[in-house]
């Protein structure tokens, strides 16, 4: 029998409300819960259930009311602003629905953004730009804006931007909610790719049921309740 | 270099509105720049005036004249080491509208003391030698195309009658703020005209101009000239040539006034514009800051960015409007040359140019800067910019 892998991500009593005026709405609510690494969990869930949020959280660009969350050992809720952004620009690749790529920089520019907070040379960042646009398989259009790119392509520059310095966990919201199904399908499988044969630990918050079908495990969030495994 | 990269293109996202913008910082930096070289061109008269030149006037008033017997008695006092003297003449040549100042001075001494008026030797003997002879500045000789040796007519309009030179000498500024629209003639020939035709007025100047050896002794010579003449019956006003030149000043110093104040509303007109525009841009790019915060880029950064954009917004503008204030000032120059002889941009006309550019760029960036550094990750990528 394999040995259990130990958790990357270790979520302990995590809880988050958001304030409207003076009504408090509770988004989570008391969440436990471990991924364990190279995992591919897929989080499902109705529009407000609060999956973008603990998503966010545990990628460190929210902060929760209460509860622990450990990334790789590293206590995130703990973390100044600073050292968060330290944290975030070594640790997590982000994948988003819409993309957010930046208009003015090309495919190779937009992929190297990342690269500039480290100490890289420009040599050396250039051959990482090369190689993550070329698993990506968009090594050819290393000069194209996003504007000329379509809507996969799009995305998978995204991923290429997200693996480029080579992150300890991926986090995709919604990454093929905007795409048309060819090409989501595309996307799927790159993510995939990434999570079988470079070990990946990907986290992917999804509405559609053949996106969260690629993972290896899915978990259900309603009104702020973590549900069981189910896959 | 990657950066710079950013900030260039992201500048010109919105080529329309950056130009628009750019376009009113051209036009603001030109309009400041101009109306700073225009404030220059009032007081170019107060910078060109010597510490070692002392003016001595009626003490009642300038238009009050002053005995010629007064020449010796100031020569005598301690610490004056030159005197000359003159009047204002205001003559006429052919029209109103072609003005010039003119003035009757002993122009032996009086070219010692302005040593800036640079006159050929040989021309100023000729000068001296000649009565009706006229020295005119450069400028104002090539304005009516006189050469040497051409008769000029004048209108005499405080000393009456049609008054008759011969122009014998053409002088050079010795330095860019020199005024070269001036004529000086000989006084004798004005005394001499007038003991015929007016004696009352005869053996009467307008003003002594008065050398002093020592120019950190000019206040003490000055008190010592008015002593000299207290209680006569023209009593004297000795002051330094720059007070007698901000006399004038004074005189329409609400215009001077205003004048700055406008040119310094104008520059926060186009702050309240350049910051509306970095106010619209940061609202547009919320998103993206939102995803740089996410990729690790911190709140220095960001704020670096929209500073940076605004300053590039800023000092194009400021760069094409430095380069326009010559031409234009050139241009301005030519036109009024009449009323300002001189009228060259300074350099501190500039620097307050490039100053102005970057306050506008820097205060137009800080509320921008504050909403795109605060705003929360979560919040900046929920919006579709």
């Amino acid at each position: 029998m394999a040995e259990p892998k130990p958790p990357i991500v270790r979520i302990r009593n995590l809880s988050k409300s958001y304030r409207r005026g003076s009504q408090v709405i509770p988004v989570l609510e008391d969440i436990t819960f471990d991924i364990p690494d190279g995992e591919f969990l897929a989080l499902m869930g109705p529009s407000g259930s609060g999956k973008s949020t603990l998503l966010n959280l545990l990628a460190g660009i929210d902060t929760a009311d209460r509860g622990s969350i450990q990334v790789g050992g590293v206590e995130i809720t703990e973390l100044p602003e600073k050292e968060l952004a330290g944290w975030r620009a070594t640790h997590v690749g982000f994948i988003f629905q819409f993309y957010n790529l930046i208009p003015v920089l090309t495919a190779f520019e937009n992929v190297e953004l990342p690269l500039l907070l480290t100490h890289l040379s420009r040599r050396e960042r250039q051959a990482h730009v090369e190689t993550a646009l070329r698993v990506v398989g968009l090594a050819d259009r290393v000069e194209h804006y996003p504007s000329q790119l379509s809507g996969g392509q799009q995305q998978r520059v995204a991923i290429a931007r997200a693996l480029v310095t080579d992150p300890t966990i991926l986090v995709a919201d919604e990454p093929t909610g905007d795409l048309d199904r060819y090409s989501a399908e595309e996307i799927l499988n790159l993510i995939d790719r990434l999570n079988r044969e470079a070990g990946k630990t990907v986290i992917m918050v999804t509405h559609d049921p053949r996106a969260a079908e690629k993972a290896h495990t899915i978990r259900y969030l309603e009104k702020g309740i973590l549900s069981d495994v189910s896959a | 270099m990657y950066l710079l990269k950013l900030l260039w293109r992201n500048s010109f996202r919105h080529r329309l509105r950056t130009t628009l913008t750019i376009v009113g910082i051209t036009i603001a930096i030109l309009a400041f720049g101009m109306l700073r070289t225009f404030i220059n061109a009032w007081y170019a008269g107060v910078d060109a005036s010597s510490a070692s030149r002392l003016v001595t006037r009626n003490a009642i008033s300038l238009v009050f004249p002053l005995p010629i017997s007064y020449k010796d008695r100031i020569r005598q006092v301690d610490g004056v080491k030159t005197v000359s003297y003159g009047s204002w003449f205001g003559g006429i040549y052919i029209d109103e509208k072609n003005f010039f100042p003119n003035f009757a001075v002993e122009i032996e001494n009086y070219l010692k003391l302005y040593p800036e008026f640079v006159l050929p030797p040989e021309q100023l003997n000729a000068v001296v030698h000649d009565r009706k002879a006229c020295v005119v500045g450069r400028k104002l000789a090539e304005r009516f195309g006189w050469k040497i040796g051409d008769t000029i007519v004048l209108k005499g309009t405080i000393y009456p009658g049609d008054w008759e030179f011969v122009l014998r000498g053409i002088y050079r500024g010795k330095e860019q703020g020199t005024d070269e629209t001036q004529m000086f003639f000989n006084w004798d020939y004005l005394n001499e005209t007038m003991r015929k035709l007016v004696p009352r007025r005869a053996d009467q100047v307008g003003f002594y101009m008065v050398g002093v050896a020592d120019p950190s002794h000019a206040a003490d010579v000055a008190a010592a000239i008015d002593k000299t003449f207290r209680n006569s019956l023209a009593e004297t006003l000795t002051e330094t040539e720059k007070a007698f030149q901000l006399g004038f000043i004074s005189m329409t110093e609400a215009i001077i006034i205003a004048i700055q104040l406008v040119s310094f509303v104008v520059i926060i007109i186009i702050m309240a514009v350049v910051a509306n525009t970095m106010a619209m841009t940061a609202r547009e790019r919320i998103n993206e800051y939102a995803v740089f915060k996410t990729l690790g880029f911190r709140g220095c950064h960001i704020a670096g960015m929209v500073f940076g954009e605004s300053l590039v917004i800023s000092m194009t503008g400021c760069a094409i409007g430095v380069a326009l204030t010559y031409p234009v000032a050139r241009a301005f120059g030519t036109a009024l040359s009449d009323y300002f002889p001189i009228f060259n941009v300074a350099p501190v006309t500039i620097a307050m140019d490039i100053g102005a550019a970057l306050m506008v760029g820097i205060v137009a960036a800080i509320f921008p800067t504050w909403r795109a550094v605060t705003i929360r990750i979560a919040d900046g990528l929920r919006r579709i910019g």
